[in-house]
């Protein structure tokens, strides 16, 4: 009846599993409770479960992805106090089959369910708005694109509870990954979580690069367009193109797994090397779909607070378009040790090396921007030096890796994890931390605390340093990953190290949650009547601040790069206009609960056939499709704001003379 | 003056990045066209196991062994000519004639069954002589490349099937029109696939 | 702006042009047709050198892929097509890379395997 699911698979016997899921329950219903008590059910639903709003899906993208940093640095913690103990005759407190399951879910839930929801949460927040239009491409995809997202978060954390997660590190590669091997469901928890929230992501790609080739506002060129919006042209080319791989990929292993076919298997012909070739030249674009955005937060940053517009431009579109093709000529780095011999090996070895130059143009960039700039250092410039030096770091370290023979000796050490680590965190997480400090004004109409704002940052400055250089000196003495105990004592005062910086980024987690709430009850003193509490340059800082549903009573028409600098030149030298200006009505997309009762379904059919539950797994597809027919018969997608009501907003805001 | 009104005032044609937001049928068919084009890299991925895969027959049956060509040179005829009466009921659509549309709809959706039925008798015969897909590696990645055409194939009919439900009920409404010129790229698109699905993984068999 | 809205609702093709398409999609199938048979001929027939065959086949798939974007799909140089074939030229950038990478890539590899039955050996 219930497929393969029974009462074993939930780990009673694992104290560990069960106190921190119990912590974990209790807090949701908690959470559950006072929203129940408070009578804010209909608010929420109305206002943001069922918004096609991209404002506030973007909101609700950051919110998942904070929500599964805690997860995912959890793991981390217990990764680092396990490896700072178990030295020598010493075990550690987690067994291999526990430890295996913990690191496999702290590289999946970072990679997909932290950074990738950061950073299009960032996308999908300021896009429109920098754009100056008002929504993107496709509001009711956009809102499936989220709820199928966290639809993959919710199957993944129910692994915890019940059943148990892939042993397999975050690529599950085969033949580990196959059922002659792992023959639980942890890795089908892993395969179904992902191919549902990679679905969301796909179609987020095709949305945004819709919206950003179709949408812009009258007189917005592509040399018009903000550098944060050719990232993000960038990045989602590289989701359409690349993610399908994933899905394909998966789907193979899938069917190995369910259908006894062999594609990767040991025997009848299959080929695990094929599965490494194909998921890594998923896997290489999938990193600079991560840092891309970054590189564009950077550069609005850096602009914004010099004061000056962006040093060299066009170099910078250049720089970022070329990275955007040469991310996919370089996968093979991953596996070099696979055995392709030297002259592959050797192609590319020399395309990574290259793809290091537009890099550093972008560093150049940067540095010309903040030079002989009235430099203000607001805390998302922190975050922008701290990139800077972190990143080149990193990025040094993987041109050093980009050596075959160097890459032979280090491949799989631990001076890889400080590498990839050194990059992720300098790189997305600051970025998107700077992003989040940046633009939290626009969104929620008050800055954070600045003072606050730095200690996080220091938090994760240091400590990433004290947690991660140590790793490369491990890895170069040859600590290999995924280690649960290690013999050689020699590594534990730099495992001791590492730990210290765990717990200093624990603190920086520790004071964001601090600054919000503090910031939340320092709101008035904070507030941001005029929309544009930094002197931006761009389109977004043109609107109040939480703009409006329809972002723009006016769509504005643009004529330059820096679109709002220019306006601000002009309204100095010019003058107010004057004279009442006119409002029209304006359409706006409808709520729409299909994203969230699709996602719901989505659950289901994952969680069926997880456990081979055949008739659940109808039941979801039915559900679904249902869901769709529902939403293709849909005519009332739209709500007219009328011009009054346009008008009277605008009034309230004190912006009429801001009209273009 | 912005560039666009300096232009319009002059007359000088409007460059198309510089018009401002494009209208609804315009997104919408860019969108879709984004969406086939991962869908292309999905079979690409499977193309590419295929290739690399379709050797490895485990000492069971060979791609020689096992295609015939005269069935796939019927299955070709029936896409072939289904693409070319979904082009004319598109015409059909966009000129808002409901009896040309239904027509042109049913011959293309009797098109696709006919091809449909034709891959499933082929892949119900390969099953039952013992070359069904956990037989060897090659076998797998001819049932799962050829088989992900064939459920597109028929995901495209049943979103067929809904289209003409939506004409039906709503009429030749502009959501209406640009849903059926999105079915229209899809299909097409599955042409293309199937022309790269039949020289490499049929003809191809028999070098 | 208002004449995109106009053509939004209307449909764009008066008679006259619904002509023409017509006429499109039967000069493709024509092409598609001839091509298709070429194909099939070509993977059949002793006549044509044989190293040469795939050569073939893969020009005649092609063209046939051609002609279906250009009569099927209207794809052209026009510019309110640009998006289009850009997009397009990425994808077969991508696609190209994926199917030709991964076989020169495997080839590789599977070259410097072990054979198979010397692994079983090694690991009885």
């Amino acid at each position: 009846m219930f497929g393969r699911l029974t009462w074993a698979a939930v780990p009673f016997d694992q104290p560990v599993v069960m106190i921190a899921s119990g912590t974990v329950g209790f807090f949701i219903f908690c959470v559950l409770a006072l929203v129940t008590v408070k009578g804010w059910w209909p608010y929420l639903w109305r206002e943001w479960i069922t918004s096609v709003d991209h404002k506030r899906i973007g909101v609700m993208y950051i919110f998942l992805a904070l929500l599964m940093l805690v997860r995912g640095f959890s793991d981390a913690m217990l990764m680092r106090s396990q490896q700072a103990l178990a030295a020598g005759h010493a075990l550690g407190y987690l067994p291999p089959e526990h430890y295996d399951q913990i690191f496999s879910a702290h590289g999946t839930i970072m990679i997909f369910f932290v950074a990738m929801p950061f950073v299009v949460g960032l996308m999908n927040f300021v896009l429109p708005l920098q754009l100056g239009v008002r929504d993107v491409a496709f509001p009711v995809l956009n809102s499936v694109s989220f709820w199928l997202t966290a639809a993959g978060v919710l199957l993944v954390n129910v692994s915890l509870v019940v059943g148990e997660f892939a042993r397999t590190g975050w690529l599950a590669y085969p033949p580990l990954s196959e059922v002659a091997y792992s023959p639980g469901v942890g890795v089908d928890y892993y395969l179904w979580s992902l191919q549902i929230s990679g679905m969301g992501t796909l179609l987020s790609g095709i949305n945004l690069l819709t919206t950003i080739l179709k949408l812009r506002a009258p007189g917005m060129g592509y040399r018009q367009m903000p550098i944060f919006c050719w990232t993000a042209l960038a990045s989602n080319l590289l989701i359409v193109a690349s993610f399908p791989i994933l899905t394909a990929t998966f789907a193979m292993l899938l069917l190995d797994r369910y259908c006894g076919f062999h594609f990767f298997t040991n025997d009848l012909g299959g080929n695990p090397m094929m599965y490494v070739n194909l998921i890594w030249s998923w896997g290489h674009p999938e990193v600079y779909i991560l840092i891309l955005p970054a590189f564009g937060v950077f550069s609005e940053v850096v602009a914004t607070f010099s004061g000056k517009p962006l040093f060299g431009r066009r170099s910078m579109v250049m720089a970022t378009m070329v990275i955007c093709m040469l991310s996919f000529l370089v996968w093979l780095h991953h596996f070099f040790t696979m055995g392709a011999g030297a002259d592959v090996n050797a192609f590319f070895g020399i395309m990574t090396m290259i793809i290091a130059v537009p890099t550093g143009v972008k560093i150049f960039n940067w540095l010309f921007t903040l030079y002989g700039g009235r430099i203000r250092f607001t805390v998302p410039v922190y975050w922008a030096l701290g990139f800077m030096v972190t990143f080149v770091i990193g990025g040094m370290t993987g041109v050093l890796m980009a050596i075959p023979p160097a890459d032979f000796v280090l491949h799989n050490s631990l001076f890889l994890i400080a590498h990839f680590h050194n990059v992720a965190i300098g790189g997305v997480v600051f970025g998107v931390m700077a992003g989040i400090s940046y633009w939290f004004p626009k969104a929620f109409g008050f800055t954070l605390n600045e003072r606050l704002g730095k200690a996080v940052f220091w938090c994760w400055f240091f400590g990433f340093y004290l947690a991660f250089m140590p790793l490369y000196a491990l890895g170069l003495m040859g600590a290999t990953r995924r280690m649960q105990h290690y013999s050689n004592l020699h590594w534990q005062p730099l495992m001791l190290v590492a730990l210290s910086g765990a717990l200093l980024i624990l603190l920086g987690i520790a004071l964001t949650g601090v600054q919000l709430a503090v910031s939340i009850r320092q709101r008035e003193r904070n507030r941001d009547v005029t929309g544009d509490p930094w002197n931006g340059r761009t389109l977004e800082w043109s609107t109040p601040s939480p703009p409006p549903a329809w972002n723009f009573s006016h769509l504005p028409h643009v004529d330059r790069a820096d679109a709002f600098w220019g306006m601000k030149q002009q309204r100095a030298t010019a003058g107010t206009h004057v004279g009442k200006p006119s409002y029209e009505s304006i359409q706006v997309p409808r709520n729409n609960p299909t994203g969230f009762f699709l996602a719901f379904f989505a659950v289901l059919l994952g969680f069926s056939l997880i456990w081979r539950i055949w008739w659940g797994a109808g039941l979801g597809l039915l559900g679904a499709i249902v869901v769709c027919l529902m939403q293709a018969w849909r005519t009332d997608g739209e709500i007219e704001v009328p011009a009054e009501k346009v008008a009277a907003f605008e009034q309230l805001h004190g912006l009429n003379e801001r009209t273009i | 003056m912005s560039a666009a009104e300096q232009a319009l005032a002059t007359g000088d044609a409007v460059p198309l990045s510089l018009k401002g937001p494009a209208p609804k049928r315009v997104v919408a068919g860019y969108g879709f066209w984004l969406f086939l084009l991962s869908d292309i890299v999905i079979f690409a991925a499977l193309f590419a196991a295929y290739a690399v895969l379709s050797g490895e027959t485990a000492g069971g049956p060979t791609a020689a062994d096992l295609f015939d060509k005269r069935h796939v040179l019927i299955e070709t005829a029936c896409l072939l000519a289904s693409s070319v009466t979904c082009g004319f009921g598109s015409l059909a659509v966009q000129s808002g004639d409901r009896t040309s549309t239904y027509f042109w709809m049913m011959i293309t959706f009797i098109l696709g069954v006919t091809f449909l039925s034709l891959e499933v008798s082929e892949f119900g015969h390969m099953l039952m002589i013992g070359a069904g897909p956990s037989r060897s590696a090659f076998l797998s990645a001819f049932f799962t490349l050829v088989g992900t055409h064939g459920l597109h194939v028929t995901l495209g009919l049943c979103w067929l099937i809904v289209m003409l439900l939506q004409v039906t009920t709503l009429g030749f409404q502009p959501m209406v029109g640009r849903r059926f010129f999105c079915f229209g790229l899809f299909w097409h698109a599955l042409d293309i696939v199937w022309i790269g699905v039949f020289t490499i993984v049929y003809l191809g068999a028999h070098l | 702006m208002s004449t995109e809205i106009e053509a939004q609702g209307v449909a764009p093709g008066v008679n006259l042009q619904t002509h023409g398409k017509r006429r499109s999609y039967l000069v493709g199938l024509g092409y598609a047709v001839v091509l298709t048979l070429a194909s099939f001929w070509a993977s059949s027939t002793d006549v044509i050198y044989p190293p040469g065959v795939p050569i073939l086949l893969g020009v005649l798939a092609i063209a046939q892929m051609g002609i279906h974007l250009v009569f099927f799909l209207h794809i052209s140089s026009a510019p309110d097509q640009t998006n289009n074939i850009l997009a397009l030229a990425f994808g077969v950038f991508v696609v190209g890379l994926l199917v030709f990478g991964s076989m020169i890539i495997m080839a590789h590899l599977n070259h410097n395997m072990m054979p198979m039955d010397k692994l079983i050996q090694m690991q009885r």
